[in-house]
């Protein structure tokens, strides 16, 4: 197919400029098609970056289990039992449930903590963990280290704080080497992160090596979270395991397996799942409102070419007379329906596009309302997507215009002749 | 050139069938001018649409250039109107949105000649119709006379062995049927085939022979270079 041909699309674009509203409007109705998907798309995705950035901020394929209240009798025990987890968890969930990847438990200081630094006071949360326990939060390192496994061996006084701890005690002080005090302990400040989520009601958090944690405030053992990442598990196999947990931890703190208020178990696969289907739905249920304006919109064209088709029956009629093949009238009706499509649908994913970009850059959304903003963020469509519904324009302007095209062949010269 | 033997054609008029042209026979012979001339309903304008291809006929044989002509593809049917035959129609059926020149070129666009090759080319019909000068004018900006030309400068292009004319001065006045009737004679004197639809005798009688329908067949033939 010569698509190339400057008398085709001179053509074309006389019949355009003959009936440049019919043609606009007809336009009109694709370019809001496509400008919908887009916007619907950007703004699910805007919705989901928010929700995932404020929801979780705990790894994605992490479990954490801590211990909770009995609510059956079980072997002469009352119910009503506090559980606590332990050491002891610890080191039998870590070595009998195989697809661990990293596991680090968290314990607890006892009473009030006082943190200072010289003369600034502040109230954070401080966490004695193990060094592994980073693989269990999102976070990123913004100044000095995380905590390793050799501060927890030699029982180094060292901790690692949030961005938030840093600004209200230091004030633009840089705080790695400097010694904070907690408890009336002094630490040594070997790193500054900044929490991924946020967590509006968490004022800053500390951490410190669990073994100097147990030392200083003799906590015997007890954890207050065991946590671990597992490898690339699957919903079922995560569920399998969070089984395996309860079981093994109902044997060594005798309670009765079946008790699920025993323990607290947080299966972040499970959410994460539950997140993304919930979203998933969300997405289908956008392409399918924005195919079925698409949709709309094509009808539109398809029912303006049946018109061009009826007007220009004299003038194909003449064409064919003179020599024109139905294959050449096809062709003419056809790119002038795929030329109204494409060129309109092209305007509407720029200008849906530009939208959210617009949103974006200059932080509309946030400016309207904060509170929506935090579950909003940088709306976007991926190259992708424009592209899929790009190609899908002209492959509906091609369908638009076959019908009509068609008909357009078949007529006869002798009817479109004849002079009434 | 043409060939005509016991040519029938009917319509489907709702559940009947209307039998419109009733065993037609007929010789035109290469640059002959021929009239066909009959009260409406005789047939003449279904008979031009069988010779000029764009009907075919039921039953009969129709010899074209000596080439028998069948049921064929649209396709083909198209190449033989473009390379055989030109038509010139009674309300011009000039494209509105090109201008004379562009219009006239048109049948060389449907036989792939090159843009500016076949301006030239239609620039020298134009010149031969005697409109070089309108030849960027658009239809609407010209006389019925002109327009009629430059359908005729249309016809032309392609160098056809038989011109085609329903009508060719049923909308015009006196002055520009005069015009018209002028180049058609003069383009029969350089020995083209032409066969014209009328219903006024003054045309009819410029032609060689005057063919009368009635009814479907030929109610007689009269010559009109005996007089």
């Amino acid at each position: 197919m010569k698509l190339i041909d400057i008398d085709v699309w001179q053509e074309i674009f006389n019949t355009i400029r003959k009936n440049k509203l019919r043609t606009i409007l007809t336009g009109f109705s694709v370019a809001v098609g496509i400008f919908m998907l887009v916007i619907l798309l950007g703004s699910s995705r805007g919705l989901k970056n928010g929700v995932e950035n404020t929801f979780s901020t705990e790894a994605s394929n992490s479990m954490t289990v801590s211990g909770w209240r009995t609510t059956k009798a079980y072997k002469g025990q009352n119910s009503g039992r506090r559980i606590r987890v332990n050491k002891k968890d610890f080191r039998s969930l870590g070595k009998r449930i195989e697809q661990i990847e990293a596991i680090a438990g968290r314990t607890y200081i006892p009473g009030d903590e006082s943190i200072s630094y010289k003369t600034q006071f502040g109230s954070f949360t401080a966490r004695p963990v193990h060094a592994a326990y980073k693989n269990l939060i999102k976070y990123t390192l913004l100044k000095g280290r995380m905590m390793n496994t050799e501060d927890e061996k030699e029982l180094r006084k060292i901790a690692v704080i949030e961005d938030k701890v840093e600004e209200s005690l230091f004030k633009g002080e840089d705080p790695i080497g400097k010694y904070i005090e907690i408890n009336n302990t002094k630490f040594k400040v070997v790193g500054v992160y900044k929490s991924a989520g946020q967590n509006e009601g968490n004022r800053g958090t500390i951490y410190i090596p669990i073994t100097v944690g147990e030392l200083l405030y003799n906590t015997k053992g007890d954890m207050l979270e065991i946590g671990f990442t597992l490898g690339n598990v699957t919903l079922g196999a995560s569920m399998k395991i969070e089984d395996k947990v309860q079981s093994l931890l109902a044997k060594s703190h005798n309670f009765d397996p079946e008790d699920k208020s025993a323990l607290w178990i947080d299966n972040n696969i499970e959410q994460t799942k539950d997140f993304v289907q919930t979203f998933g739905a969300i997405e289908s249920g956008i392409w399918f409102i924005g195919v079925f304006t698409l949709i709309l919109g094509v009808i539109g064209v398809f029912n303006i070419m049946l018109i061009v088709v009826k007007e220009r029956t004299k003038e194909i009629g003449v064409r064919k007379a003179l020599g024109a093949t139905p294959y050449s009238i096809v062709r003419l009706i056809l790119l002038e329906s795929i030329f109204i499509t494409a060129v309109s649908g092209y305007v509407g994913l720029i200008m849906g596009v530009g939208v959210l970009e617009l949103v974006g850059r200059f932080d509309i959304i946030a400016k309207l309302s904060s509170d929506v903003a935090m579950f909003f963020i940088d709306p976007q469509v991926d190259m992708g997507v424009a592209i899929t519904a790009t190609i899908i324009l002209v492959i509906t302007g091609a369908i638009a215009g076959f019908i009509p095209a068609r008909k357009a062949a078949k007529i006869k010269p002798v009817d479109a002749l004849r002079d009434e | 050139m043409i060939k005509l033997e016991q040519i029938h054609k009917s319509y489907a008029v709702g559940k009947g069938k209307l039998h419109v042209l009733k065993g037609v026979d007929l010789h035109i012979k290469q640059g002959e001018m021929v009239s066909i001339m009959g009260s409406s309903g005789s047939g003449k304008s279904t008979m031009l649409n069988v010779l000029g291809l764009l009907d075919i006929h039921d039953e009969g044989k129709y010899y074209l250039n000596g080439e028998l002509i069948q049921k064929m593809s649209e396709a083909k049917a198209a190449e033989l109107r473009n390379h055989t035959l030109g038509f010139v129609f009674q309300s011009f059926n000039l494209i509105s949105f090109k201008n004379a020149l562009e219009n006239v070129a048109l049948p060389l666009y449907y036989r792939g000649v090159k843009r500016s090759k076949r301006n030239k080319i239609a620039m020298e019909y134009l010149d031969k119709v005697g409109l070089k000068d309108w030849a960027h004018h658009m239809p609407n900006e010209l006389s019925g006379g002109q327009k009629q030309r430059v359908a005729i400068a249309r016809a032309l292009i392609t160098d056809p062995k038989v011109i085609f004319a329903d009508e060719p001065t049923g909308a015009l006045d006196s002055k520009t049927t005069d015009e018209v009737m002028d180049v058609l004679k003069q383009i029969n004197a350089e020995g083209k085939t032409i066969v014209l639809v009328t219903h006024e005798h003054d045309i009819g009688g410029m032609s060689d022979r005057t063919i009368m329908l009635k009814d479907g067949v030929i109610e007689k033939i009269i010559d009109n270079r005996q007089n």
